[in-house]
C-alpha cells in the first residue's frame, strides 16, 4: 500500500501533472490577490458613493419654493431627496450583483471587441487583464455593500462625539469609523473571501489556464497525457489548502481585533 | 457681559415645532440646569448649542462674538462650524466613548489631532505631544481614574466611562461645559460617582449647562434652573427657587411628579 503511493508520487506522470496543476494555481493565486487588492479600495469608494447625499435639486427647489410661498408637494419632495450620485450606485449594485459573474466575464471580453470599442488583444496575458478586470469590478459592488453595513453600523454617537471634539470628517473616518467598521466587516468579508478563492474558477469561460482548466486538460490530452480523471478531482486539495491558510489568516485578524468591543 | 446669549432659537423636525421661542442667558462661571419631560425639547436646545442640530430661526453668541445666526448663511459654513463647536463642550448620556482608544487615548485624541495645526508642531512635536499626554493624566487623575488610564471603555464601569468623558470633553477646555442626562444611563448606585465630579466642576466655577431628571442635584449644584415643556421655556430662575417655590402651574405639576423620589 505505502510502496504503491511512493511510486505514484514519484512516477513521472505524477510529477508531470503537479507541475502543470501548479503552475495553473499560480495564475489562481494571481487573479486572486489582484482582485482583492483592486476590488477592496475600489468597493469603499463605491461605497461612499452609495451613501452619498448630495442633493444637488435641494438648495434651487427650496428656494423656489420660498419664493413662490408654496408648501412643497410630491414632486417637490421628490426632487429635494434626489441624490444622483447614490442613485447610480445603488443602480450598479443591483446591475452587477444581480447578473452571473460568468456573465460579466464574457460581456468585458467579447463586447467591446464586438463594438469596436477596443479589444484586449490575442494571449494569455490579455485574457487575465479581462478576467481580472471582471472580478475586479465584480466583488467591489459586492464588497461595497460590506463595507456600507460595517459604516452605518457603527452608532452615530461615534461621529458626533467627534464632531463636538472638533474633528474634520476626514478624521472622523479614519480615526474613529474605519476601525469599528473593519471589526464589523471582518466575519462577512471572509465569507466573501473564501467565495472568490473558489470563483476565480470560474475563468475558465475564457479559456484562462487556470488550476481547473490544467486539471481537466488531463482528460483531454495535455503533454501527451489523455483520458486520466483524477488531476481535476485533485484540484480540490488546492482549493481546500488554500482556503485554509485565508481562513486561518482571517481567524487572526479577528483575534487581533478583540481588544475592544 | 453674559457668555452665552441664545435668542429666538426655533427648530422644526418636519412639521412639529421642537424649540419655539427660546432665549435664554449665560454668565460666566454660572452652572444651569435645564429640567423638564422626555420630549420638551432639552436635548434637541443642546444638540443647536453644539451645532448637531441647525436652529430654523435665532442666534446663539459666546462672548459676543455671533456663532450662529439663521438669517446669516456665512455663519453656518461647514469649515467654521468646526472651529466655533470647541466654544462648546457636550457629553453624552451614553458616554460615546471610542471603543478602539484607551480612557487616556480617548481624553487626548481631539487635542492632539487640533495641535497638529499649530505652526510650531514639527519642530516642537515631542514637547506638544509630552504636554498632551500630562494634561490628560491630569485630567484623569482629577477624576479619580488616574488607575484607569490604559483602560478600554468596555473595561470601564458606566460611571467610569462617563467620567472618562467628562475628562475627554474638559480637555479642549471649552468656555461651557454641556450635559445631556449625563446619569441616565446609568445604574442608581453609579449615579453617585458621576454627580460628585459634576459638583466639584460647579465649584470650581465652571460654566456647565446641565440637562438632568436630578432635582434634588439641580436645586443644590446648580445657579439658574431652568423649566421647559412642549418646546418653550416655562420658567426660568434661581435654582431654589425654581425647584422649591416654582410660580408656574406647568412646573408645580412636574415637579410633583418627582416629589418622594
Amino acid at each position: 500500500m505505502l510502496r504503491a503511493a511512493v511510486e505514484f508520487f514519484a512516477s513521472e506522470q505524477f510529477l508531470a501533472v503537479a507541475s502543470a496543476l501548479n503552475s495553473g494555481f499560480l495564475v489562481t493565486l494571481r487573479l486572486f490577490f489582484v482582485t482583492l487588492l483592486g476590488a477592496l479600495p475600489l468597493g469603499l469608494l463605491i461605497s461612499f458613493g452609495s451613501m452619498s447625499r448630495w442633493a444637488p435639486l435641494a438648495r434651487p427647489v427650496g428656494w423656489a419654493l420660498r419664493r413662490a410661498g408654496r408648501a412643497p408637494g410630491r414632486v417637490a419632495r421628490a426632487l429635494i431627496r434626489f441624490c444622483p450620485v447614490s442613485l447610480v450606485c445603488r443602480l450598479l449594485v443591483w446591475i452587477v450583483r444581480g447578473t452571473p459573474l460568468v456573465l460579466q466575464i464574457i460581456t468585458l471580453f467579447y463586447v467591446p471587441g464586438m463594438l469596436g470599442l477596443f479589444t484586449w488583444g490575442g494571449g494569455s496575458g490579455a485574457r487575465f487583464t479581462a478576467v481580472a478586470a471582471a472580478f475586479v469590478i465584480n466583488y467591489a459592488f459586492y464588497f461595497s455593500e460590506i463595507y456600507r453595513g460595517g459604516i452605518q453600523g457603527v452608532p452615530v454617537g461615534q461621529k458626533e462625539a467627534g464632531q463636538v471634539l472638533g474633528m474634520t470628517r476626514r478624521q472622523i473616518f479614519f480615526k474613529i469609523t474605519l476601525l469599528q467598521m473593519v471589526k464589523r466587516i471582518v466575519p462577512p468579508m471572509s465569507n466573501e473571501i473564501i467565495t472568490l478563492v473558489k470563483d476565480t474558477s470560474l475563468a475558465r469561460v475564457i479559456a484562462l489556464q487556470e488550476v481547473i482548466w490544467m486539471g481537466e486538460s488531463f482528460m483531454k490530452g495535455n503533454k501527451g497525457i489523455s483520458g486520466l480523471v483524477w488531476p481535476l478531482f485533485f484540484t480540490a486539495v488546492y482549493y481546500l489548502v488554500f482556503s485554509g491558510v485565508v481562513t486561518i489568516l482571517l481567524g487572526r485578524l479577528e483575534k487581533k481585533l478583540e481588544f475592544f468591543r | 457681559m453674559a457668555i452665552l446669549q441664545v435668542q429666538n432659537i426655533e427648530k422644526h423636525f418636519g412639521p412639529t415645532r421642537v424649540l419655539d421661542d427660546i432665549s435664554f442667558t449665560l454668565e460666566q462661571g454660572q452652572a444651569l440646569a435645564i429640567i423638564g419631560s422626555s420630549g420638551s425639547g432639552k436635548t434637541t436646545l443642546l444638540r443647536c448649542l453644539n451645532f448637531l442640530e441647525t436652529p430654523d430661526r435665532g442666534s446663539i453668541a459666546v462672548s459676543g462674538e455671533t456663532l450662529f445666526d439663521a438669517q446669516d448663511p456665512a455663519t453656518q459654513r461647514e469649515s467654521e462650524v468646526r472651529k466655533k463647536r470647541l466654544h462648546f463642550g457636550l457629553v453624552f448620556q451614553s458616554f460615546n466613548l471610542f471603543p478602539q482608544y484607551t480612557a487616556l487615548e480617548n481624553v487626548t485624541l481631539a487635542v492632539g489631532l487640533l495641535s497638529q495645526e499649530r505652526p510650531d508642531f514639527k519642530q516642537n512635536r515631542r514637547a506638544i505631544q509630552e504636554k498632551i499626554r500630562a494634561d490628560g493624566m491630569a485630567l484623569l487623575e482629577q477624576m479619580g481614574l488616574s488607575d484607569r488610564a490604559n483602560h478600554y471603555p468596555h473595561q470601564l464601569s458606566g460611571g467610569q466611562q462617563q467620567r472618562v468623558a467628562i475628562a475627554r470633553a474638559l480637555a479642549l477646555r471649552p468656555d461651557i461645559l454641556c450635559f445631556d442626562e449625563p446619569t441616565s444611563a446609568l445604574d442608581p448606585e453609579l449615579t453617585g460617582e458621576v454627580l460628585r465630579v459634576i459638583r466639584s466642576l460647579a465649584q470650581q466655577k465652571t460654566t456647565m449647562i446641565i440637562v438632568t431628571h436630578e432635582m434634588a442635584f439641580a436645586r443644590d449644584v446648580a445657579d439658574q434652573v431652568m423649566f421647559m415643556d412642549g418646546g418653550i421655556v416655562v420658567e426660568q430662575g434661581p435654582a431654589r427657587q425654581v425647584i422649591e417655590h416654582p410660580a408656574q402651574e406647568r412646573t408645580r405639576r412636574f415637579l410633583a411628579r418627582y416629589e418622594g423620589k
